[in-house]
């Protein structure tokens, strides 16, 4: 089963092995090589840090994982410099239908308006996503990858982390002065560190199954309540890349998963679902049950949680990879800043203080999105299929029909890194907001926005088009500089978009942080302001210390 | 803030209480649960106030 013929990363060992005295030390050890490891890697890469990156496998993961990559995911890889390949490899999508037994409730569709570089979507199976990471982390040239390298024990030190591994020629010792655990829901750093991992575990069983088919259903989102097919449940049709489709078949909570995920009882659900004459053929099956909890807290000293070992989310919603990409975004810059002496230590606690919310809400979405999906109880069966009743005539009740949210770009509107207001602005990006897309011309050339902001570093986007005075140059100039881009003169706002999309009047400055969300705005450019909330970003600034101390 | 009216508000309230009775007449308990509940989305939507909602519930629940 399965034409996807995996790549075999070879285990070389590390001279790293054979050292006697103390271990080697390296500022920083990512351990997990899937999507977000590997993130994680390549956004350190950019910022010139060397990283080991252990993982116990010698290849990408093997089927049904995440499939969903979002916009602002892509925007990031566009920062990483790899998700052309994703984009070109990968069915771009942005509509989805609802359909109730054979009727169709609703269609919706999540490109709301033109002139975004990347779509709501592409759909990727997430072997081809790593296999992309792992070529783009080689290109950049400053990971130690370490396959076959599996972490079996954890020693918390005054300033940093021993770690035992494990390899095929025998254990040895390593020490880092930072610990990323991006070793997935299953995390056995997690383990080795005794935390929990709290919330809902949910009883409904559902068949995964992708299937390789030539089949012309267009390119959307198609889920069902109660199909003739597979009646009184729910289930999901997405196409990923080289002719698989993505089929979820909700099996409901008292399913054999041994007996229904062998050939026998799989064919016959798929043939009902597709069709007597469609040839098709099993990639991969499986059957799971859905998890949504996290751990309290995603940085323990000098070990920090990211992704699926932080937190965990049901598939409804694409909400567990971007997720974790995200994290990937928000934490790598505050790292190289620390690591870098721009930034105190504890700047990287606004990493949990960031994602955490963001995590919670997209375990709140996930949640609402399984109890639609699978009502427990007889009351909130009637509420669901009120809902579903009411839909086909009523908007207000389309509303609620929930097959998934969506995964969003994440906002900081409650970070402590944020400069709030202090000038009127109606609309825009108020703090906390990742960039707004919109088309410019630069350099003479058509681009989009996006790809200007997100440089690594702070931006200034400054809607003015006079020459830069002496303070901004500066600051371009400072050792965590501000480079400020002037709409009308470094940029061309081709179709004033940028400027309607971010309120802007003639002398508004929008300063962007390393991970291109906006931490403050002005109606005015004013030198000082910009450098005191970028030291406020960057966890400098006496507020933020106050704020801590109060803690 | 909005306030949940719970002073009398209707004209003919044996009317409304007769009509919701029958209503439900010859229906499964079943079915009379699914249609309560679109009763209660299509006024919860007509009433839109969050506010509101929560002290209907509230009361709901506190009579129990």
């Amino acid at each position: 089963m399965g034409s996807h013929r995996p790549p075999v990363y070879p285990y070389k060992p590390s001279p790293d092995q054979r050292r006697r005295g103390s271990p080697a030390h390296h500022p920083v050890i990512i351990v997990g090589a899937g999507p977000v490891g590997l993130t994680v890697a390549a956004d350190l890469a950019t910022r010139g840090i060397a990283t080991v990156l252990l993982d116990e496998d010698d290849t990408v993961s093997t089927g049904s994982r995440a499939i969903c990559w979002s916009k602002r995911t892509l925007e990031i890889f566009d920062r990483l410099g790899c998700a052309d390949p994703m984009v070109a490899r990968g069915i771009t999508w942005s509509t989805g239908k609802v359909f109730r037994g054979t009727g169709q409730l609703y269609a919706f569709d999540l490109q709301s308006e033109t002139g975004h570089r990347r779509p709501p979507f592409i759909n990727l199976q997430q072997y081809l996503a790593e296999e992309m990471l792992v070529a783009r982390v080689i290109e950049l040239g400053r990971t130690d990858l370490r396959w076959k390298n599996r972490v079996t024990g954890f020693q918390a030190r005054a300033d940093g982390v021993r770690l035992s591994v494990e390899t095929p020629d025998g254990p040895y010792e390593l020490d880092c002065g930072y610990l990323i655990a991006a070793d997935g829901a299953r995390s056995a750093l997690r383990r080795l560190l005794g935390l929990e991992f709290r919330g809902r575990v949910f009883e409904d069983r559902f068949l995964i199954a992708d299937v390789r088919m030539k089949a012309d259903f267009p390119t959307e989102r198609w889920f069902w309540f109660d199909p003739p097919f597979n009646p009184g449940q729910s289930a999901l049709l997405h196409r990923q890349a080289d002719d698989v489709w993505r089929i979820d078949l909700q099996l409901g909570r008292d399913a054999d998963p041994e007996l229904e995920r062998t050939p026998e009882r799989v064919l016959p659900r798929l043939r009902a679902m597709l069709g007597p004459d469609r040839p098709f053929e099993l990639e991969w099956v499986s059957v799971y049950t859905f998890q949504c909890r996290r751990l309290d807290r995603f940085r323990h000293g000098r070990v920090i949680f990211i992704g699926d070992a932080a937190h965990q989310v049901s598939p409804f919603g694409a909400r567990g990879g971007n997720a974790g990409i995200q994290d990937a975004d928000n934490l790598c810059w505050k790292l190289a800043a620390v690591l870098a002496g721009h930034a105190p230590e504890h700047l990287l606690d606004s990493y949990d203080a960031e994602r955490g919310p963001a995590n919670d809400e997209n375990i709140l979405n996930s949640t609402r999105s399984t109890d639609f999906i699978t009502p427990k109880s007889k009351i909130s069966r009637a509420f669901r299929d009120a809902v579903l009743d009411l839909a086909p005539r009523h908007a207000f009740a389309r509303a609620m029909v929930n097959s998934g949210r969506l995964s969003v770009a994440a906002k900081n509107g409650h970070s402590a890194l944020n400069t709030p207001d202090r000038d009127r602005f109606e609309d825009g990006a108020e703090p906390g907001t990742s960039c707004l897309d919109a088309p410019i011309i630069m350099g003479g050339r058509d681009g989009f926005l996006v790809d200007r902001v997100s440089t690594g570093g702070f931006v200034g986007l400054w809607f003015e088009d006079s020459p830069l005075p002496a303070e901004l140059a500066a600051l371009a100039a400072a050792a965590v500089p501000v480079r400020t881009l002037r709409v009308g003169r470094d940029l061309v706002d081709r179709e004033g978009l940028v400027r309607r999309r971010y309120d802007a009047t003639q002398g508004t400055y929008y300063l962007f942080r390393p991970d291109a969300h906006v931490t403050a705005r002005w109606r005015r450019a004013d030198a000082p302001a910009i450098a005191a909330a970028r030291d406020r970003a960057l966890g400098n600034d006496m507020a933020t210390a106050l704020r801590r101390a109060g803690e | 803030m909005s306030t949940l009216r719970t002073s009398p508000n209707i004209a003919r309230p044996d009317d409304v209480y007769a009509r919701l009775l029958e209503l439900h007449r010859g229906l499964s308990d079943d079915e009379s649960m699914r249609v309560n509940a679109r009763l209660v989305l299509l006024l919860a939507n007509h009433i839109g106030d969050m506010e509101v909602l929560e002290q209907a519930m509230r009361e709901a629940i506190a009579t129990c």
